[in-house]
């Protein structure tokens, strides 16, 4: 077999030539799959990570990534593609939380009944990979993500939930933008607020699904929160916000998978350090920034 | 209680000219009667202030405006048309505790989805009408004079900032009447004046009518042209000198009221029947 490879088909590891390496990436099916899918969940995630940050539904969105986990785990006892799982049951969970978020209690009833959700979803996924005895073939992935195995079909199907998602997003986007900064006064204008809320769920519930399958049920935040919390503490403009929050996605999603191919450690860790350090370092500099200028000021003012 | 609504002063603009007319109109929310047999007009480009203690229906009588709130008996008519109706003309800006510190949205934006935030889709950059609204959110902006600060995160700005900012984002769409629930709450007493004054003058450079809902009058009395006074489950429409006075509060509240005249020229009423209130006085 090794005779009709090529010669730059066999992985050689990381050679410090950076052409060489990236051209390597790019030599096995698997992990041009691999970039693809990690291209288009970083894509959706970074747009609709932005509005979740925005809305302050980061505990929903968690909660959305909990039920990925049965989801998973019921698919793979069942026999069916671990897709159809992720999006059945992050479909199920996102009708599940409109429907909390609908009968508008208090919100620290609203945040008790989604804790209560996410507590089944666990114990849920628990019981499936528990009944499905043998090996569960990587429980550890299901959790923690993978990016061995992507099939080309498996592609196609996230390219087309994703070109769906993000052009309901961009069609909705003002309407959206409005109804989650102002409710009220959206409200007052026309716009339909509970139905733009059911609506982003759902689109939120269809991120997640996708997500999952890079990142693992467990590290979905990586993708979906920090790039999009990175993005709205360097600005406040909304266009160049979701532009950021995308590039981020795609910055440490590419990063984590090539490190992933040069070592052994799992692609989930990468892309979460990647993203955390991200977030670190422009907290920290907002931060040092504040201080300069508050320390300017004070210099004026002596002055 | 006694429900009664009364105009002392026949309104000057003719019926056709109102912004808002109601006729023997009700209000009904889980079962409570709020307000009813109100009947009162509000003349276009007028400054109206509506006044009453808590829980007399303040906001109720905005929202019935907006059409929010349905009827429960009485007629209504806003901007000519049944409420609910006319809302690309009707500018709102409900009662609020202001963005927190950590609301990362710009002034300018804010003002833009005043503009913009109800239509669909994307508009192209750089195409005529991005220009067309850029344009006139600049105006608006430089209107209630935020142009220094409409940049920055609206969290980080004062109460008067924002309050400005949202006026603004009422404004943008050349409404002909603005409803301003509470918007001077959480002031203090400059601003609040600073605040009345820029409303006055939106009245009449943009000939729109105004309704601005507060708790004290006392600020906000040499800019307004009428008051409407809601309590004891109905309201009384009329000039403010007319309408704070002991008779008329009394009828009003179905027992003895006092306005009294403190010497740094403040209107204080006393003797309200489920509380002692004084204007200014924040019940929480």
């Amino acid at each position: 077999m090794a005779t009709v490879m090529p010669e730059a088909a066999v992985f050689q590891g990381l050679s410090w030539n950076p052409l060489t390496d990236v051209q390597q990436l790019f030599t096995y099916p698997f992990m041009v799959n691999a970039l693809a899918a990690g291209t288009i969940v970083a894509v959706m995630a970074g747009v609709t990570g932005w509005f979740m940050v925005l809305r302050r539904q980061t505990f929903a969105g968690h909660t959305l990534s909990v039920i990925a986990f049965p989801g998973a785990a019921a698919a793979s006892l069942a026999g069916l593609p671990l897709a159809v799982g992720y999006f059945g049951f992050c479909g199920l969970g996102a009708l599940a939380l409109a429907g909390i978020a609908g009968s508008r209690r208090s919100l620290s009833a609203e945040s008790a009944a989604i804790g209560a959700l996410q507590a089944l979803a666990l114990a849920l996924g628990f019981l499936f990979v528990t009944l499905y005895h043998g090996v569960l073939n990587g429980l550890d992935s299901l959790l923690f993500g993978t990016f061995l195995g992507i099939t080309t079909q498996q592609v196609v199907v996230l390219l087309a939930v994703a070109a769906a998602a993000v052009g309901l997003v961009a069609i909705a986007a003002r309407p959206l933008f409005f109804a989650s900064v102002d409710a009220d006064v959206a409200r007052a204008g026309g716009v339909p607020v509970s139905a733009l809320g059911f609506g982003f769920l759902l689109v939120l519930g269809l991120s997640v699904a996708e997500t999952s399958q890079i990142t693992g049920a467990l590290l979905v935040f990586a993708l979906l929160v920090t790039p999009a919390a990175t993005a709205h503490q360097l600005t406040a403009r909304p266009a160049l916000g979701i532009a950021l929050s995308v590039a981020l996605a795609l910055a440490v999603t590419w990063l984590g998978l090539a490190l992933a191919y040069f070592s052994i450690y799992p692609v989930g860790f990468y892309i979460t350090s990647l993203s955390f350090g991200l977030y670190v370092l422009v907290r920290l500099g907002r931060a040092l920034g504040r201080r300069r200028r508050a320390t300017a000021r004070l210099a004026l003012r002596a002055a | 209680m006694t429900a009664m609504a009364t105009s002392l002063r026949p309104d000057t603009g003719s019926r056709k000219g109102a912004a808002v007319t109601f006729n023997g109109a009700a209000v009904r929310l889980r079962g409570r009667t709020i307000w009813s047999d109100v009947s009162l007009t509000v003349a276009e480009a007028a400054f109206v202030a509506v006044l009453g203690p808590n829980g007399a229906g303040k906001s109720t009588l905005i929202k019935a405006i907006l059409g929010l709130l349905p009827l429960a008996a009485g007629t209504a008519s806003v901007l000519g048309r049944q409420p609910g109706v006319a809302k690309g003309r009707i500018g709102y800006l409900p009662q609020r505790h202001g963005f927190d510190s950590g609301t990362r949205i710009r002034g300018v934006d804010l003002v833009q989805l005043g503009l913009d935030g109800t239509r669909w889709g994307i508009p192209l950059p750089g195409s005529p009408s991005r220009k067309r609204d850029a344009a006139r959110v600049a105006e608006v902006i430089e209107l209630v004079g935020a142009t220094t600060y409409a940049r920055r995160p609206i969290g980080e700005l004062s109460g008067g900032e924002q309050q400005r900012l949202l006026i603004a984002q009422a404004l943008v769409r050349r409404p002909r009447l603005l409803l301003l629930d509470e918007p001077l709450d959480s002031l203090d007493l400059t601003n609040q004046a600073a605040v009345a004054g820029l409303v006055r003058r939106i009245c009449e450079e943009e000939q729109v009518a105004v309704l601005l809902v507060a708790h004290d009058i006392n600020p906000i009395i040499g800019y307004l042209d009428r008051v409407i006074y809601l309590a004891g489950g109905g309201a009384i429409e009329g000039a403010p000198e007319e309408v704070i006075t002991s008779e008329t509060l009394s009828r009003l509240y179905g027992a003895p009221i006092e306005v009294l005249h403190a010497s740094d020229s403040r209107l204080v009423v006393v003797g309200q029947p489920e509380a002692p209130f004084v204007h200014g006085d924040r019940h929480a």
